[in-house]
């Protein structure tokens, strides 16, 4: 007779997260909402975290994988470091998350994963994943509950679809950093609106690439001193902020 | 090809293959079950419920009650389930409470290896639930799960620490946390009281609060009894109460239709 | 050939009560380049002089980091000392997995010395032939330890390895009482002047074969080095600097004569406790 087993090893603790390659920027972004069911576990579990100076992960799905997952891909950033005495380029950071998922491809980490930051050639890359392992780079992409109401909305504001440009004018190839952030925050509370496990507060990773002028960001910056936090931590590379914001928690 | 006739199982199973449809080589063999000797947690059998937590002013309070269910029995009314883990945590557990005396061991012999060491390094709350989360999560993933929802609670280093962790290995923190049945009614209270009060929130206040829901769940949690134990964590170290009893009170009854006497 | 009998297995002592094979162990340590440490309140430093086999070599790494608060100096056989650190580093990241904490670094050290002890002990194995500087950054602040092969391992505020070391701990010796309060660059002028006693006559520290390993905030010459003081390893132009504020042989106070380390006869014994 079949066997049936009463323990489910998963769960499902909501929230979303989604990222924005620019022309020599990368923004990557997550709720901070942990849920299961209809409760909310905690206002503050943190989604997104920074990887490298060129690299950020965020994971949304089953919190516990998710967590292991990113511990476990530290440190393997972390044997990176000792044995090449550099932090693993981006390119290789997605390959390596892949090889890392599909290893547990018949007990997967049911988590998508989505890797923002700067390449080697100093361009903005998002790469998205699902949970197996299988992955591409993109422009953008949303994953997590409110997927399917923020991504729709993306393909709309960064890819232009269903616009049509002014007669005589084309559509922008690269959108500046404060139309993102603006995109970014609409993003989440519109999903904050209209979904019920995103909310309570939101996380935006910004990477630049080594050669970018910050003036635009520092104007930014100056606004939102005490909501803007630096993480980068070697010199002459490529930096890396965190701008924190509140959602509503109702 | 097995040889071995006692392993190609018996050739006609009525109920499980009336026409004889399998080749001889695809038969069920005889193993009796799934399980090659090893039996895994699938449920939990006798049980604790919720544990509340909260962060005050210094440090944090947990509150548990006495009681380990077998099912809709209560069987044990004298179950103590708030366990010191060295001098700076406390540990709370809902669920099984024979895994959660497995954990009780494991952890004390932790805590007797880093004594041992004999160094100025001790592990803190945070360290504790560090460890609790690889040993949750490990055992998840071998489908074979300690049973229970756990929380953490300590004060280290003037710190204040306050975290869950439970079967399936997650995790998070929080300035108030209640498990199971607690986390639908005590919780809503338990924010409603601390939510931005946890640095004036006096010792008094702290005991109060949760005593309130300690009540309401004693009233509306059928797994629940009216003894319980509060512990708490400050710069001064671990302390558990003794058993105390709530002081309940069922005069409002009178006027609910099905508890009191029915004029209709 | 032999020197000794009773030298051809570790796990047999001598009549004299000694492991032969373990005191060769000890020599191997002796041949490799000189590593110092030192330590005031604040900071935990190593320096190394590097070896190249020639012009057309490069030279050897004498500094590996183990964690963002511990680091080593090594002296002895190179590939010994890769197996041991990388040992170390799994340790490391091991405490981190389990405990989300950094590993205190005495334990560490104990760790890599019960391997060690277990050398001397057992049949058919023969023991590490590198001994290990380590520097550590912990709550209860700096530490400097020394490893041998031998299994034993001490804490110093200062001491030194390697092929004349004992003219460096001659130099520690008669300065350490005043390393406690010092700053990072005072610090590093004292272990530059301590690395340079172990060289040959005819040599000395360049931006090529000097290294300075640190564990805590970042110095007056430092840029970049995050507020938790994580271990770095300095070279080539970044120790032009330090190289710069060491005071000449000649001015400075003339050195305590200690006995010239013959190479023969030094005193090696492994300690009773």
């Amino acid at each position: 007779m079949p066997q049936t087993r009463s323990f489910d090893p998963y769960t499902e603790n909501g929230g979303t997260i989604l990222a924005i390659a620019g022309q020599d920027f990368s923004v990557i972004a997550g709720d901070t909402r942990q849920s299961e069911g209809y409760s909310i576990q905690t206002r503050y579990a943190p989604k997104v975290f920074r990887l490298t100076d060129r690299a950020v992960l965020a994971v949304n799905g089953f919190a516990a994988d998710g967590n292991m997952f990113v511990k476990k891909v530290k440190q393997r950033l972390e044997w990176y470091r000792h044995a090449h005495a550099k932090d693993m380029p981006l390119r290789a950071i997605a390959r390596l998350i892949q090889t890392m998922l599909y290893a547990k491809r018949f007990f997967p980490y049911y988590v998508y994963n989505i890797l923002g930051g700067i390449e080697e050639d100093g361009t903005g890359a998002v790469y998205s994943f699902d949970p197996v392992g299988s992955y591409e780079r993109e422009a953008c992409r949303a994953a997590g509950a409110a997927q399917s109401l923020v991504q729709p909305f993306l393909d709309n504001q960064i890819y232009f679809k269903n616009q049509v440009p002014a007669p005589g004018t084309t559509h922008p190839a690269y959108l500046s950093l404060p139309d993102v952030l603006s995109i970014v925050i609409d993003s989440f509370t519109s999903a904050t609106e209209r979904h019920i496990e995103v909310g309570d507060g939101l996380e935006i990773y910004i990477v630049f690439a080594k050669t970018r002028d910050l003036q635009d960001f520092e104007t930014i910056r100056a606004k939102n001193v005490h909501l803007i936090q630096e993480l980068t931590v070697a010199e002459d590379g490529e930096r890396i902020f965190v701008l924190r914001r509140d959602l509503k928690k109702d | 090809m097995d040889h071995f006739p006692t392993n190609w199982g018996r050739p006609r199973n009525d109920a499980f293959d009336a026409y004889g449809t399998y080749p001889i080589q695809q038969r069920p063999n005889n193993i009796k079950d799934n399980f090659n000797g090893v039996q895994r947690t699938q449920q939990p059998i006798v049980t604790g419920t919720s544990v509340l937590a909260i962060k005050y002013k210094d440090g944090i309070m947990m509150a548990a009650d006495n009681l380990a269910s077998y099912g809709s029995l209560a069987r044990f009314k004298d179950v103590q389930r708030l366990h010191a883990v060295g001098n700076h945590t406390v540990l709370g557990a809902s669920g099984d409470m024979s895994d959660f005396q497995y954990i009780q061991s494991l952890l004390d012999d932790l805590i007797i290896e880093e004594f041992t060491e004999q160094d100025e390094h001790t592990l803190g709350p945070a360290e504790i639930h560090e460890y609790l989360s690889q040993l949750m999560y490990g055992r998840r993933s071998k489908l074979n799960p300690l049973w229970n929802s756990l929380l953490v609670g300590g004060y280290k280093d003037g710190k204040r620490f306050l975290a869950y962790v439970d079967l399936l290995g997650t995790t998070y923190s929080a300035s108030t946390i209640a498990t199971g049945y607690g986390s639908y009614i005590a919780q809503p209270l338990l924010r409603k009281a601390v939510e931005g009060r946890e640095d004036t929130l006096t010792e008094r206040e702290a005991q109060a609060i949760l005593e309130e829901s300690l009540l309401v769940l004693f009233y509306r949690d059928a797994r629940s009894l009216d003894k319980y134990q509060i512990a708490k964590v400050t710069e001064s170290g671990v302390s558990i109460s003794e058993s105390m009893a709530l002081r309940t009170s069922w005069s409002f009854a009178e006027g609910i239709r099905g508890y009191g006497a029915q004029t209709q | 050939m032999f020197r000794n009998t009773y030298d051809s297995d570790n796990t047999v002592f001598s009549p004299q009560g000694r492991l032969h094979q373990v005191e060769y162990a000890l020599e191997a340590v002796k041949q490799g380049s000189a590593a110092v440490g030192l330590r005031s309140k604040t900071h935990a430093i190593l320096l190394a002089l590097k070896r190249s086999t020639g012009e057309l070599a490069s030279y050897q790494q004498k500094m590996y980091r183990i964690d963002d608060h511990v680091g080593i100096a090594i002296a002895g056989l190179t590939s010994d000392a890769r197996v041991l650190s990388n040992f170390m580093r799994q340790q490391a990241m091991a405490e981190r997995m389990i405990y989300n904490r950094p590993i205190p670094a005495n334990r560490l050290v104990s760790s890599i010395a019960d391997k060690a002890q277990v050398n001397t002990q057992e049949y058919g194995r023969r023991p590490y032939g590198v001994g290990f500087l380590v520097i550590g950054l912990d709550k209860t602040g700096p530490h400097l330890y020394e490893f041998s092969p031998s299994g034993n391992s001490y804490e110093y505020f200062a001491t030194s390895i390697g092929a004349r070391s004992q003219s460096a701990k001659t130099y520690l010796e008669k300065h350490y009482e005043g390393f406690a309060d010092c700053s990072l660059e005072e610090l590093i002028t004292h272990g530059l002047h301590a690395l340079r006693e172990t060289l040959q006559q005819d040599k000395e520290l360049s931006i090529k074969n000097t290294s300075i390993g640190i564990l805590g905030p970042a110095g007056a010459h430092e840029t970049g080095v995050p507020a938790q003081g994580s271990f770095r390893i300095l070279e080539d132009e970044k120790i032009d600097v330090y190289l710069q504020s060491m005071v000449p042989k000649e001015l400075e106070a003339p050195p305590i004569t200690a006995p010239p380390p013959t190479a023969g006869d030094v005193d090696i014994q492994m300690t009773d406790n």
